[in-house]
């Protein structure tokens, strides 16, 4: 009963908030709509009984990418003018980029309705997991049966980030960068940085 | 508790439910009133280290201070500027408190006194630790106004570079445990230390993340050395600059609530949760109740955030990012590799098949 009534909550609450991400004329109210739909899935896969990708889901996405996210859209100086024109030009586009994700969706769950595809007989490696909490049973998957694929997956990731960074990175000496060297700020002491003057009356200082 | 409402004649989902309201009830209502008495506390203990006497008027020794600023807010007028974004400037608050309030579900007070103990437990706290800077930057973006947007910005970036090293640092702990869940966590500790101490922070391993983890907490919380997101000097007030009433006491109280939350986490990760210290019957403690062994524990680690509070001054911006990513996050991750070295050496990985 209970479960009835959240899964119906928070279906109709992903949904209408996906339609909010589109439907809102502000690109901020967009990201947070976008946020909800987020917190909502992750509300239907605790339901389902996948907390651990539901938590995951919320560190990941909500915690990390929306805040991103936010911060770029908070910044942007947006012309609501000219965002309606595009409106108009886009439009046959994005009819068919949602003719083409409907069609899959239909083809999808018509595949699914026919009976799911047999992916071959597992080899014997991976123990019966049904007894054991997410995180093991994910941690089997990922780092015994599929641990060369996710060391690879890794890799990648990792190749890229050094890829963003030699490519945003500037060349030249620590000063030119306007960088500080932090050692040396710390190395200063009381002696170097201040100065005890007596000036006389009507003098003034000579630094 | 399900079974008391069960022989008062529910069937078992409404006296579920039941129970779980209750529950959440028993947990936030002493929550307020602790946060109330310890914003108190962090007000004497401050003004004792800077030699004044702190609120000393309402009530007996100016116990009921809290009380007389709650109600002064309470019968304050809600103000939400012309030029604001009515909607998410309202809703900003709420934000902050609810998560706030949120994260204590997991939170266990004693042996088996837990709201959901659910095996991710740890995960789940920091998925609402990271929410909790949603608070702060709708706040700062729906005032429409300079200083309280500066601070949105500031605490977008810190809370998102702290809560990676948070994240490493709760990774070792989850190592030594074997476990997400903070119930197993904290069994874990017992007489971890010499067969003798129950708590992690004695292994020679844990205690220099332990101190990473309290100055990640520090920054986490936004207090001081790392309050740079309402840092009186250079924006106002920050993001609650634009709010008055209840909504500004809402702020108030969920970023005590997060105080208090980060805690009694330092309590259960690193000391032992609601065991007393040491695992012997020198004197009869095992007779008092774990959660105030908890609370006791938990009131410390408050003691030595305001006592930081009082004594340090706050960091500038770009260093507070420096410590955060050149140092936390190399450090934790080097710990991450290191302990799980040592514990694969001396072959105790618990649990893990």
């Amino acid at each position: 009963m209970i479960q009835t009534i959240a899964f119906y909550l928070f279906a109709v609450l992903v949904i209408a908030s996906a339609v909010m991400v589109i439907m809102s004329r502000n690109p901020v109210h967009s990201v947070l709509w976008l946020i909800l739909a987020f917190f909502n899935a992750a509300g239907l896969m605790v339901l389902v009984g996948a907390e651990f990708i539901a938590m995951l889901l919320v560190i990941v996405y909500v915690g990390a990418v929306a805040v991103l996210f936010l911060f770029v859209v908070m910044m942007l100086d947006i012309d609501f003018a000219e965002l309606r024109a595009g409106f108009i030009k886009n439009f046959p586009l994005g009819i068919a980029i949602a003719a083409i994700l409907l069609a899959e969706l239909v083809l999808g769950i018509g595949a699914y309705r026919v009976g799911a595809i047999e992916l071959g007989t597992p080899d014997g490696t991976s123990a019966p997991l049904l007894d054991r909490s997410n995180i093991e049973s994910i941690g089997a998957l990922l780092y015994r049966d599929y641990i060369f694929l996710f060391e690879a997956a890794g890799i990648i990731l990792l190749v890229a980030m050094v890829g963003a960074i030699v490519l945003t990175h500037r060349k030249g000496p620590a000063d030119a960068r306007g960088q500080q060297d932090i050692a040396k700020q710390n190395r200063r002491r009381p002696e170097e940085a201040t100065v005890m003057k007596q000036p006389g009356i009507g003098k003034g200082v000579e630094l | 508790m399900t079974e008391f409402f069960q022989s008062l004649g529910m069937n078992y989902e409404f006296a579920w439910f039941t129970a779980t309201i209750a529950g959440v009830l028993l947990i936030a209502l002493p929550l307020m009133l602790a946060v109330a008495m310890i914003i108190y506390v962090d007000r004497k203990v401050w003004a004792a280290i800077n030699l004044r006497r702190g609120p000393n008027v309402v009530g007996p020794f100016g116990l009921l201070q809290s009380f007389a600023d709650g109600l002064k807010v309470f019968l304050q007028e809600t103000i939400i500027p012309s030029a604001a974004n009515k909607g998410i400037f309202i809703l900003a608050p709420i934000v902050t408190f609810t998560v706030a309030l949120a994260a204590w579900a997991v939170i266990p007070f004693d042996a088996g006194v837990v709201l959901a103990n659910i095996n991710v437990g740890l995960l789940y706290i920091l998925a609402i630790s990271s929410l909790s800077v949603y608070g702060v930057v709708m706040s700062g973006w729906a005032s429409n106004s300079k200083y309280p947007f500066f601070s949105a910005m500031r605490a977008a970036a810190q809370m998102i570079s702290y809560e990676v090293s948070i994240g490493f640092i709760l990774v070792c702990i989850v190592l030594f445990a074997g476990t997400f869940n903070l119930t197993g966590i904290v069994l874990g500790q017992e007489a971890f230390g010499l067969g003798l101490i129950n708590a992690y922070v004695v292994h020679p391993l844990i205690f220099p993340i332990w101190v990473m983890f309290f100055i990640s907490c520090l920054a986490e919380t936004q207090r001081v050395p790392f309050d740079l997101t309402e840092a009186e000097s250079e924006l106002v007030a920050g993001y609650q600059t634009e709010y008055s009433s209840m909504s500004f006491a809402l702020f108030w109280l969920g970023e005590y609530a997060n105080i208090l939350l980060m805690c009694s986490l330092n309590t259960l990760l690193f000391f032992g949760g609601w065991l007393p210290p040491l695992n012997i019957d020198l004197i009869p403690w095992f007779d008092i109740p774990g959660i105030i062994w908890f609370l006791l524990k938990t009131f410390f680690f408050f003691f030595m955030f305001s006592w930081v509070m009082a004594t340090v001054p706050r960091y500038r911006y770009d260093q507070l990012m420096r410590l955060g990513w050149k140092v936390f996050l190399p450090l934790s991750l080097f710990f991450i590799v290191v302990i799980s070295g040592y514990l694969m050496a001396t072959g105790h990985f618990g649990g893990a098949a």
